[in-house]
């Protein structure tokens, strides 16, 4: 604490008494009474307990856990101490590369404006629903175009953003390819069709082949087309977003840009959209006047669907992406999709014959930077689930593919090498797999008993949210244990 | 396709490693694998972007960039208004720095993520005790958004149709808000206060306040950084009527005032960025949220939830997600938020930095910022020209200046004082508030030292009264 000096503190007075009391705070918060080594040691160790993409191989699958780049953590230190309020004139740096971050965002997606401000994915999605609600809110429509649809395979935020933007979700199912039905999407849409959030490739990993038909067929029906960036990173350079008849686009920035996930965030989720709607951006958007070569932040956007969060962004994020894309160029960005999609391919080729494992849907078919595997099999002849193998994984040194997801595939194994890995990690990751089969073929309690290699075994995600034993703080804790007779 | 660009970050673009890949699955060309994408809408030039550069060249490149800026390090800044300069210690950032936290994603598997689920309990843990409640959610983007979410919960327990909020709100969390609710046809009301305290106006609060009030919100500090008192009274007028009583709150005053959670709030959302996160130009930010503990709340909760639960055999203590069955992967479109990537890598620099501070420490954190904001404010009320602060009540760490009777614009001032003194001055509120004339809000911190206060107020002066503006 800065010490302040006695004349200052003699003029001021006793600051406390000057407020009433019923405003102070009695006791004290009980929080931590620690040294700063004590600290240090703690969490260090904490973080001991912890895996991330730096200690080894990650394919969570849709989440995009490549590489992040030091120089790009490095980077962003930069703008530590910067207050969004500050005046124009001392923050043109910044602006600069915001303005020219959403840019090239733009151009990757083949969308004409870019926000950088939604704090992740989710939100960006939400932005998006806004944005449909708030065009056809301007055309007069909104009354009638009351629905949303999304295919089964669908990430779950979707249908959650849709409804949060006052949306009826209209599910449609997924053809014997894992692809949209075109018939049924047929048959979904009408008058009442707000639009179709749509990830593509989707979340098999399969590019949906029949796109110009289904933006057709949306459009037509006078609904507008979103696109989900989860799985941007399979088709950077090679396929834009807005090529393929998209009006609205999020991008997951520490997905396909790089950035680290901070243990479950923060991320970015920029939205980039097309001409007509540009104009429901959220304020500010970043802008540039040429006569006085300066940059400013546009609030002057009369149809703007307001604010999402406050302030800009998550600048510390996107920083990261500037960086990103400065070191890769066009070129690495289209290298990292193609290595992103060999790799996955390679896995397919190598998993498939694995025993007990199958790829279903659109057998033949090449995968993007993704594939899922069923352990269906494996659970039918011996009651390995792909609950049991994603922790038999783990006891391998690895963290385990995403599992139950995509809710079309039974006993589901999603995963996503993306580009950051080798091919050598590949082949172990293989090699596990193979003796993970093996295993519960030969002793598949084993499996089922796992891990036994980790912080802990398995945890009981019951008692975790049951009502009578959930314990969601310490206070609750104690709160708890006092009802029950029990020493805090 | 890309040829023989080879990049440090893609492994396996080394031609024998992927013609290698390649023989295994059959293909002759990378191209074999976009085969199902229409070639109508393939891109047939490559992206209009630079060309890769070296990670010297990156460097030099956003170093000469961010170069242009000023920092709140180089010119005494007195800017708040949601994201405050408060010091981060050393250890915070280092502890962040930890890559097996940084790189790491959303808990899915407990097993291998005890580090940043314990650390997540603990920030729950530490937020419950600052605020005085039950429950706190292991974070959402921001205090902003956070207010949307709190109103969303409180309409999905009660049905109602209205929002009862100061008139005195930041206009960013306003409009957050608005945008939050519209879909849901929530209307916003505001409630006056009295002119000369700045407090809530208790009578209009009484006939506004109806059995279709959802919720009743408040800030504490206020936006314009004074303290509301009637708390106990604004909480009694809203749960008279079945209304829900939200507080936001600045978690740094947490040790001095009373917490929330000891004058009745049901819902608490506030900023945890001044708890060890930099300000970063306005992002990542920390949506600090927290509620009481019935059910029926916590059901209601968005966001990720950690809990404190066993392995299966009984035998360890271990932290893995809660309730999952609220979230948007498991309940889909009726999930009580679509929040998916939060703020955790902020949640676990806040738990960090309390556990540094400790209570004693943040306390007298609380009251050095309230001694060095009432220093400022004396110092600047004492210059001709100048009120300071506009509101008889107490200050945290913001307080109102005004130079009405200076004769001068807000902007006009703060400009010389930009230029001719290398001064930062606040946020001009003068368009937000018109009814407060030529208005601008400051920010005190620990990190503003008497010199600096001293060189505002001899500043202020100079640009005011001494006429070399």
């Amino acid at each position: 604490m800065p010490a302040i000096k006695e004349e200052v503190k003699k003029r001021v007075g006793d600051i406390v008494t000057r407020l009433p009391p019923k405003l102070r705070r009695k006791t004290l918060p009980r929080l931590p009474e620690l040294s700063e080594e004590e600290v240090v040691r703690h969490f260090t160790r904490l973080s001991q307990m912890n895996y991330g993409v730096d200690l080894g191989f990650y394919p969570l699958g849709s989440c995009t856990m490549k590489y992040n780049p030091k120089i790009a953590d490095l980077l962003a230190s930069g703008v530590a101490e910067i207050h969004p309020y500050q005046d124009e004139s001392t923050v043109q740096g910044i602006l600069e590369i915001l303005y020219t971050l959403s840019n090239w965002l733009a151009e990757i997606t083949g969308t004409h404006e870019v926000s950088l401000q939604p704090a992740a994915g989710a939100q960006g999605e939400f932005l998006g629903a806004l944005i449909m609600r708030a065009c056809h809110k301007f055309n007069g429509d909104i009354e009638k175009r009351t629905q949303l649809i999304v295919p089964d395979s669908a990430h779950g935020t979707n249908p959650a953003s849709g409804t949060m933007a006052g949306f009826k979700i209209v599910v449609v199912p997924s053809d014997p390819n894992g692809c949209v039905d075109l018939k049924a999407l047929k048959a979904a849409v009408s008058e009442r069709t707000a639009g179709l959030m749509l990830t593509n490739p989707n979340t098999l990993g399969i590019f949906e082949e029949e796109i110009a038909e289904i933006a057709e067929t949306v459009h037509d029906a006078g609904g507008l087309l979103y696109y989900d960036g989860a799985n941007l990173n399979a088709i950077l350079g090679k396929v834009r977003p807005g090529d393929m008849g998209f009006d609205i686009v999020h991008i997951n920035i520490h997905k396909t840009f790089g950035t680290p996930h901070g243990g479950g965030g923060p991320g970015a989720g920029p939205i980039g959209a097309c001409e007509e709607l540009a104009k429901f951006l959220p304020v500010p958007c970043i802008g540039y006047d040429e006569n006085h070569r300066r940059y400013f932040l546009d609030y002057d956007r009369p149809e703007s669907i307001g604010k999402v969060k406050g302030f800009y962004g998550n600048i510390g994020v996107l920083i990261r992406a500037y960086a990103y894309i400065l070191s890769l160029g066009a070129e690495g960005l289209e290298q990292a999709a193609e290595m992103s999609v060999l790799n996955a391919n390679y896995l397919v080729k190598k998993l498939s014959s694995v025993r007990g494992f199958e790829l279903p849907y659109a057998e033949g078919r090449p995968r993007k930077h993704e594939c899922v595997l069923s352990a269906k099999t494996l659970y039918k002849e011996n009651g390995v689930r792909a609950v049991d193998v994603a922790k038999r994984i783990l006891d391998y040194g690895m963290h385990s593919p995403t599992t139950y997801f995509p809710l079309i595939v039974d006993e589901a194994l999603m995963i996503e090498p993306t580009e950051s890995v080798e091919k050598e990690e590949l082949d172990r990751f293989v090699e596990v797999m193979k003796r993970i089969s093996d295993e519960a073929y030969s002793n598949p309690d084993l499996v089922k008993k796992a891990p036994q290699n980790v912080a802990v075994t398995r945890l009981d995600e019951a008692k975790a949210s049951h009502p009578k034993t959930m314990t969601l703080s310490w206070r609750m804790h104690q709160k708890r244990n006092v009802i029950k007779g029990a020493a805090p | 396709m890309v040829k023989t660009y080879v990049h440090p970050y893609i492994p396996n673009s080394v031609p024998e490693t992927k013609q290698e890949m390649m023989r295994e699955i059959g293909i002759k060309d990378i191209e074999e694998l976009y085969v199902d994408v229409p070639k109508k809408f393939r891109l047939k030039r490559r992206l209009n972007l630079p060309k890769p550069l070296s990670e010297h060249e990156v460097r030099r490149k956003v170093e000469v960039l961010l170069s242009k800026d000023k920092t709140t390090r180089d010119m005494p800044t007195f800017l708040g208004a949601g994201c405050w300069a408060h010091h981060v210690p050393a250890v915070v950032d280092a502890i962040v720095q930890r890559s097996e936290f940084l790189t790491s994603y959303t808990p899915y598997q407990p097993e291998i993520s005890q580090g940043i689920l314990q650390a997540m309990f603990e920030y729950q843990s530490m937020i419950c005790e600052l605020t005085a409640m039950d429950v706190a959610n292991s974070s959402l983007y921001d205090w902003a958004s956070g207010l949307g979410e709190a109103m969303r919960m409180a309409m999905r327990l009660n049905n109602r149709t209205q929002a009862l909020v100061p008139r005195i709100i930041h206009p960013e969390r306003l409009a957050t808000l608005q945008t939050y609710v519209e879909p849901l046809g929530l209307q916003i009301k505001s409630v006056g206060h009295n002119p000369k305290t700045g407090l809530l106006n208790l009578n209009e609060l009484k006939q506004k306040c109806s059995d279709a009030t959802a919720a009743v919100y408040i800030e504490n500090p206020s936006y314009l950084g004074f303290i509301e008192t009637q708390v106990e009274e604004i909480a009694e007028i809203a749960h008279r009527k079945g209304a829900l009583f939200i507080v936001g709150i600045d978690p740094i005053s947490l040790a001095v005032l009373k917490p929330p959670g000891e004058y009745g709030a049901d819902i608490v959302v506030g900023e945890g960025q001044p708890l060890g996160n930099h300000m970063n130009f306005g992002g990542p930010l920390l949506g600090m949220f927290a509620c009481r503990g019935e059910m029926e709340l916590i059901r209601q909760m968005p966001g990720r939830i950690i809990g404190m639960t066993t392995t299966l055999d009984g035998s360890k203590t271990g932290f893995c997600m809660a309730l999952q069955t609220r979230e948007q992967h498991i309940r889909r479109e009726r999930a009580a938020s679509n929040i998916c990537t939060n703020e955790a890598l902020c949640a676990l620099a806040s738990a960090a930095y309390l556990a540094m501070l400790g209570p004693q420490g943040l306390r007298e954190l609380g009251e050095t910022i309230m001694l060095k904001a009432r220093y400022a404010m004396q110092l600047l009320s004492e210059i001709r020209g100048v009120r300071a602060p506009v509101f008889e009540s107490p200050h945290f760490k913001e307080f109102t200046v005004n130079f009405g009777k200076a004769g001068k614009t807000v902007k006009s001032v703060h400009q010389a004082l930009l230029k001719h003194h290398g001064v930062h001055g606040g946020k001009d509120v003068s368009r937000e508030f018109p009814e407060l004339g030529e208005t601008a809000l400051y920010s005190v911190t620990e990190v503003h030292s008497e010199e600096e206060i001293e060189r505002l107020a001899q500043a202020l002066e100079n640009v005011l009264n001494v006429g070399k503006g």
